[in-house]
């Protein structure tokens, strides 16, 4: 089957005044089917809200290709860039700065089509009613103002206005990270069912493992703009391979362990610039693991199966410090 | 052992000009010295605000209408504010959510932690000096001589937060408030403050209020926990029975909202798969309903759930849910 959405090599640098380069997104590839969502996790400042932005062409990528269906997303420009964005659509983290504060409800989700010119005029208002109804909002709120909803609420509309145009993919930027975890899950189920539904493809970012896990059909784990470890989301979960995928993993907190409290696998120090990353392993800096050959020689991305692709020279060879993993290995 | 802080019965309102809207409704809180009490609840649900009015720092017409807040045997609600000026900062201080807003951009690190010392302490300059630095060697933060000048905005997020740890534990306080330490924080960070928290009350004894959304924060920390919501205390007890056993509807639901990792050969159990909601949200200010605040919310409730005040429910010697089916089987849809 030929992937809904192909990205290839993707670069994506800024310049700076200073002259040098910050080196955000530096050669990322994957594909995402029909129907999945891929999640792409990591911390701040590792490139993926980046990835997010050139996916959707906010940000112009210095190298590589990203393929959406039939269209090269990298190459156009302009009016026939324009003319496929319904098919994209994006979702952003803060509820309260994407929507326009003076934009009633109902104009804020009919935006799109008016724009784009989608379906008959006076279809429209009717069509904005559906989608309230489908993220789980009355159409009387349309004519409310942002203020006048909830976080929650207002992650809903931004989820309506990405859907009016029945895209084939939706880009969310840590869609659920701004609202509390009660809202989260209502957002998640949301999500959830509405892919179901119209079998729609997402693009996932967060920095919430659990999260990603709970939504994803592949995930990718991403490090100083690369990523280092991807992998179907049951094989990742189950058998990591990549110690910075296990360090996230042993720093994820749970209601229902207190027995890992203070003994758990941690990492020290914080992620370098990405404006002089390391030549070789980028994660070697802080990797309890790293030898000499990890600060040299530049680990390749090495598949084990299955589409589980590490970025590490002990892949494999290591035993994991979780002993969940240790388990299955 | 006594408690060294003990919040009894704290209410506080807010004067909107029109009438005082309750904020808090008789929250009772005790921290033990070496422990750490995890207060829980969504956004509106009053952490904050109980936070505010032990440290005395509640928002202009913001007041504490009832109850009472004791620091080591010292009324603090009876306490003036030159009195409340000496304790802030020396015996109790406070931890702020977002490390970038809570420092003084256009102060050293030096200067930031020698104020708090020199303030109470009355310490020279040059003996203040070698405490922040022993401060700066304590959170571990890398070269600490080369620190001391830098300011804010050249430190990572992580490295703000344990200058704001430093800085609250400097003086060495009976009680450290933490309000989200570690939201703004990336995981692997967080995971090294928490550690780092720990290491620190082993050795100072500090009793630590962490407030949190994070039921997962909450496992790692916390020794006891009080869930609030709309302004109540509505379960308290060890962290345990909390997390084990939970009593009360709004826990239950906290926790069948989080999502979990699920490692190993847990990853591909479809089973555990679900995530359980609570619908709507927290009732704004003001439209607390009358009888039970959850009731709106909660798949249990019944007529008397709408109508009649909750009773305190002890499910175990101290553990308590203000509920009227608090043993209810069945968990929140």
């Amino acid at each position: 089957m030929k992937p809904l959405l192909d990205v290839r090599d993707l670069k994506v640098h800024f310049p700076l005044a200073s002259g040098q380069t910050v080196h955000a997104v530096d050669g990322v590839t994957f594909s995402v089917n029909e129907g999945d969502s891929f999640g792409i996790v990591g911390e701040s400042g590792s490139g993926k809200s980046t990835t997010a932005q050139a996916l959707m062409r906010l940000v112009d990528p210095v190298a590589g290709t990203m393929q959406l269906e039939k269209h090269d997303l990298s190459s156009l420009d302009g009016e026939p860039l324009r003319t496929i964005r319904h098919m994209m659509q994006m979702v952003f983290q803060d509820p309260y700065s994407s929507l326009n504060p003076r934009l009633r409800a109902g104009q804020a989700v009919r935006e799109p089509l008016d724009l784009m010119g989608l379906g008959p005029v006076r279809g429209r208002e009717n069509r904005v009613d559906e989608m309230f109804r489908q993220v789980g909002l009355h159409p009387d709120a349309k004519r409310l103002f942002p203020h006048q909803f909830s976080g929650g609420q207002r992650q809903r509309l931004c989820i309506a206005r990405a859907m009016v145009t029945e895209p084939r993919l939706i880009v969310c930027d840590e869609p659920v990270s701004a609202l509390d975890v009660a809202i989260q899950a209502q957002i998640l189920n949301l999500l959830k069912r509405l892919q179901k539904d119209k079998r729609l493809t997402y693009v996932f970012i967060s920095h919430d493992l659990a999260v990603v896990q709970h939504i994803c059909t592949h995930v990718a784990v991403m490090y100083l703009g690369e990523f280092v470890e991807q992998a179907p989301t049951g094989q990742l979960f189950a058998a990591a391979k990549h110690p910075y995928t296990w360090s996230l993993m042993a720093a994820a907190l749970s209601p229902d362990d207190r027995s890992r409290a203070g003994a758990r696998f941690t990492v020290t120090g914080e992620p370098p610039s990405p404006i002089n990353p390391p030549k070789a392993c980028r994660f070697a800096g802080r990797c309890p693991f790293a030898t000499d050959r990890c600060r040299t020689e530049k680990p390749a991305l090495r598949d084990f199966g299955n589409g589980h692709r590490v970025a590490c020279h002990y892949a494999g060879e290591l035993t994991p410090p979780l002993p969940e993993l240790a388990a299955t290995a | 052992m006594d408690p060294v802080l003990e919040v009894k019965d704290l209410k506080v309102g807010v004067d909107t000009g029109k009438s005082v809207q309750s904020v808090l409704d008789g929250v009772s809180l005790r921290l033990f010295p070496g422990k750490t009490l995890g207060v829980v609840g969504e956004s509106g649900c009053g952490k904050s605000m109980t936070a505010l009015a032990t440290m005395g720092l509640l928002p202009d017409r913001f007041a504490v209408t009832g109850g009472s807040i004791t620091l080591a045997g010292e009324d603090l609600l009876a306490a003036k504010p030159s009195r409340l000026r000496q304790l802030r900062g020396n015996a109790m201080s406070m931890i702020f959510q977002e490390p970038m807003t809570a420092l003084n951009p256009v102060l050293t690190v030096e200067r930031q932690i020698t104020e708090v010392i020199e303030l109470h302490q009355k310490k020279s300059s040059a003996e203040a000096r070698e405490i922040a630095l022993e401060m700066l060697r304590a959170v571990q933060i890398p070269g600490p001589e080369d620190r001391l000048a830098a300011y804010p905005h050249e430190l990572s997020g992580g490295m703000r937060q344990r200058v704001m740890i430093a800085i609250a534990l400097a003086c060495r306080p009976k009680v450290i408030i933490a309000d989200e330490p570690t939201t703004a924080l990336d995981v692997t960070v967080q995971a090294q403050i928490f550690r780092l928290l720990r290491d620190l009350q082993m050795q100072t004894d500090t009793a630590i209020m962490l407030i949190t959304h994070d039921l997962g924060a909450v496992a790692e920390m916390a020794d006891d926990v009080a869930v609030l919501y709309a302004g109540k205390c509505v379960e308290s007890g060890t962290v345990e029975a909390i997390l084990g056993a939970p009593a009360h509807p709004y826990t239950r639901g906290l926790m069948s909202c989080t999502p979990r990792l699920r490692l190993g050969a847990a990853a591909n159990d479809p089973q555990a798969e679900g995530l359980g909601e609570i619908p709507g949200m927290v009732p704004p200010l003001g439209r607390f309903p009358k009888a039970c605040r959850f009731a709106p919310r909660c798949a249990l409730a019944d007529d008397r759930c709408h109508t009649d005040t909750p009773p305190t429910y002890e499910t175990a010697p101290g553990h308590s849910a203000l509920c009227w089916k608090p043993t209810a089987e069945k968990a929140v849809a």
